[in-house]
């Protein structure tokens, strides 16, 4: 079983917006990663949209903290919205959640930038 | 003419018949005076050994007084075997002339032929009354063997993820040692161990009343400390003097393994752990010595595997053909080996028969209580499947491939849709599962397509326990610990490792097992939150 893996990146205000969907797995690192780079080749936050995503496992924990621990070493803010109320208590359980902002959708992302 | 009989057991004189042997107008009984032992009379009869007129004889003893009053004039000792059996007392002739040496050698004749019939009479009478003692004394011990193999439990509780086994073998001289098992309210058991000083019937009796009281008590309250203060109250007006009763109570919550003891005065328990044997020490004195008593409370979880022995000190105070002791050290380093099939009552019992040797006569009670709480969620399925408790919702394989852990999440919750699972619960449960598989597929199996890995969710009425087994063998497993998120951010540590960790936060248990080269994770998620 495959879902795949997409990330495209567009612009809300200030800010690069990354519409995640699919699985993330091992196999998203390097669609995310080329989507962060896109993200950040202009200033703002960058804010993942998870709304699409099906599954999240531990090997896509490890893409993400990966993709945190650029952020962080960049100085960029990371902030996520559109997860289910389950990959939110992942996200906190792993303690992801402390080094990026959680929103419950989009709208509350944007007007918090 | 007089007889006297003397016991030999008691050493005592005994007038056993005074006896006129014909009816003449002039035959006159004479009182059968006891001679005491050790008095100069006696000796003087023993070294003689034939018919005496006291008339001349010059001696310091009552006896000979006694005689001379009561009319006696000659006495002729029934001797048999060094020992002074009895004596014939004849008083003056009839005739008034003195004993005539015919009179006297026929006499001393008639004598010899009697004290060996009376010796032989005597030992007959003293054998019956004998065995009348041990026919009085064995059907005590039966009455005392009866009342305790009533009341102890006719039948051993049967606790999923538990297993209770007992052992009680009386000594001839049936002890005071009893167990009881009792069922309390929220799935606790409580568990008592006890002897009573002194042996048969008393002791049983006591012992009757004791368990009846702790019953009574264990419903009255939660707390150990509280039921033995309570039964120590009751038994001191009611227990006889010098009596007293050693016990042990536990309360063991057998949903979560928790253990909380009190102790009177028994032998503490020990605890099999995987750390090796503990003694589980709470001080309290035994019940029925004193009034106003408190006992301490100790308080252990008793993990999977963990093993509780019980004991009496029947096991402990043993000896061997060379006087030596069982005792304590042997017994805890008995208990710290774990049985092959995991028979703690059996090893222990084969054990102390050893230490005695064959044939040797049991010195007191031997009861033992072993509670253990079983290592495996399969093992511990296997009793609900006893009880016809427990449900196989799904056995499949998937392939050890990458991303294959998703058809394992799909069948799962599949599998568990019936059973009512909060949502919450339900995704936590798809991730653990889905974690694992993972592992099975790229660790135990090493992405070896070929090679399947096994799945099974089974249900009891408490938890959904889901089997994910691979051929990873011995491997150790390591422990899920918290990964450092602050060394993965800074590079320091690689981004992964996570899932180990996430396993053991989604579940209510995880537990591990190697056999045969086939390792198994279960996991255990209660259908309830907060029922555990």
């Amino acid at each position: 079983m495959e879902d795949g893996f997409e990330a495209r990146v567009s612009t809300v205000e200030d800010d690069a917006l990354v519409r995640l969907t699919g699985t993330v797995n091992r196999l998203a690192k390097e669609g995310l990663e080329a989507a962060y780079d896109e993200a950040t080749s202009r200033p703002g936050r960058v804010m993942l949209d998870f709304s699409g995503v099906d599954y999240i496992n531990s090997t896509g924990i490890a893409v993400i903290v990966g993709v945190l621990a650029k952020a962080r070493s960049e100085g960029r803010e990371v902030a996520a919205f559109g997860l289910t109320a389950h990959y939110r208590e992942v996200f906190q359980i792993t303690r992801l959640a402390d080094f990026m902002a959680i929103y419950e959708d989009e709208n509350a992302a944007v007007a918090a930038g | 003419m007089a007889q006297l009989v003397r016991s030999r057991r008691s050493r005592q004189a005994k007038v056993e018949a005074g006896i006129a042997p014909d009816s003449q107008p002039s035959t006159r009984l004479i009182d059968a005076v006891p001679i005491p032992v050790g008095d100069a009379l006696e000796t003087l009869l023993l070294s003689h050994g034939g018919p005496i007129e006291i008339s001349g004889l010059e001696l310091e003893s009552t006896a000979l007084e006694e005689m001379r009053a009561a009319g006696v004039d000659l006495i002729v000792p029934l001797i048999g075997q060094g020992e002074l059996l009895g004596a014939l007392y004849l008083g003056p002739r009839l005739s008034d002339q003195p004993y005539s040496t015919d009179d006297r050698s026929l006499l001393g004749g008639l004598a010899s032929q009697v004290a060996p019939a009376m010796k032989v009479a005597q030992l007959v009478r003293e054998q019956q009354a004998e065995a009348k003692e041990r026919e009085r004394i064995q059907q005590e011990m039966q009455v005392a063997a009866l009342i305790q193999q009533t009341l102890l439990p006719k039948e051993l509780p049967s606790i999923p993820g538990w297993h209770v086994d007992a052992f009680y073998r009386p000594a001839r001289a049936v002890g005071g040692d009893f167990y009881d098992f009792i069922p309390l309210a929220d799935g606790r058991l409580g568990v008592v161990i006890g002897d009573v000083t002194d042996k048969g019937v008393p002791a049983a009796l006591v012992m009757a009343t004791c368990r009846a009281m702790l019953r009574a008590a264990a419903q009255r309250h939660a707390e150990p400390s509280m039921v033995l203060a309570d039964v120590n109250e009751l038994l001191v007006p009611e227990i006889p003097p010098a009596m007293f009763v050693t016990c042990l109570y536990a309360i063991i919550d057998t949903e979560v393994g928790e253990l909380v003891l009190a102790n009177a005065g028994h032998n503490l328990p020990y605890v099999r752990t995987t750390d090796g044997v503990i003694e589980l020490r709470a001080t309290g004195m035994p019940l029925g010595l004193m009034p106003d008593m408190s006992y301490d409370e100790r308080t252990y979880r008793m993990e999977r595997g963990d093993v509780m022995v019980l004991t009496s000190d029947g096991i402990t105070e043993a000896h061997n053909i060379e006087g030596e002791m069982y005792g304590f050290p042997r017994l805890m380093g008995r208990v710290a080996v774990k049985p092959s099939n995991d028979d703690m009552v059996a090893a222990l019992v084969g054990d102390l028969e050893g230490f005695t040797g064959p044939g040797a006569e049991q010195e007191d009670d031997i009861t033992l209580v072993v509670v253990r709480r079983i290592a495996s969620a399969k093992a511990a399925a296997e009793t609900f499947e006893e009880e016809g408790s427990v449900e196989v919702l799904a056995k499949f394989s998937v392939p050890s491939e990458e991303g294959n852990e998703r058809i394992a999440i799909s069948k799962v919750a599949e599998a568990v849709s019936a059973l009512g699972l909060d949502e919450a619960r339900l995704e936590r449960l798809k991730t653990a599962v889905g974690e694992t598989v993972m592992n099975a597929i790229e660790h135990g199996n090493e992405n070896r397509a070929e090679i399947p890995v096994e799945v099974e969710v089974v249900a009891s009425a408490a938890a959904v326990t889901v089997r994910v087994s691979d051929q990873g063998g011995e491997k150790p497993i390591p422990d899920a610990e918290l990964p450092d998120i602050e060394a993965k951010l800074a590079g320091e540590q690689a981004p992964r490792g996570w899932g180990l960790f996430l396993i053991g936060q989604m579940v209510d248990e995880v537990r591990t097992e190697s056999q045969d080269g086939t390792h198994s994770v279960e996991l255990v998620m209660n259908r309830e939150e907060g029922v555990s």
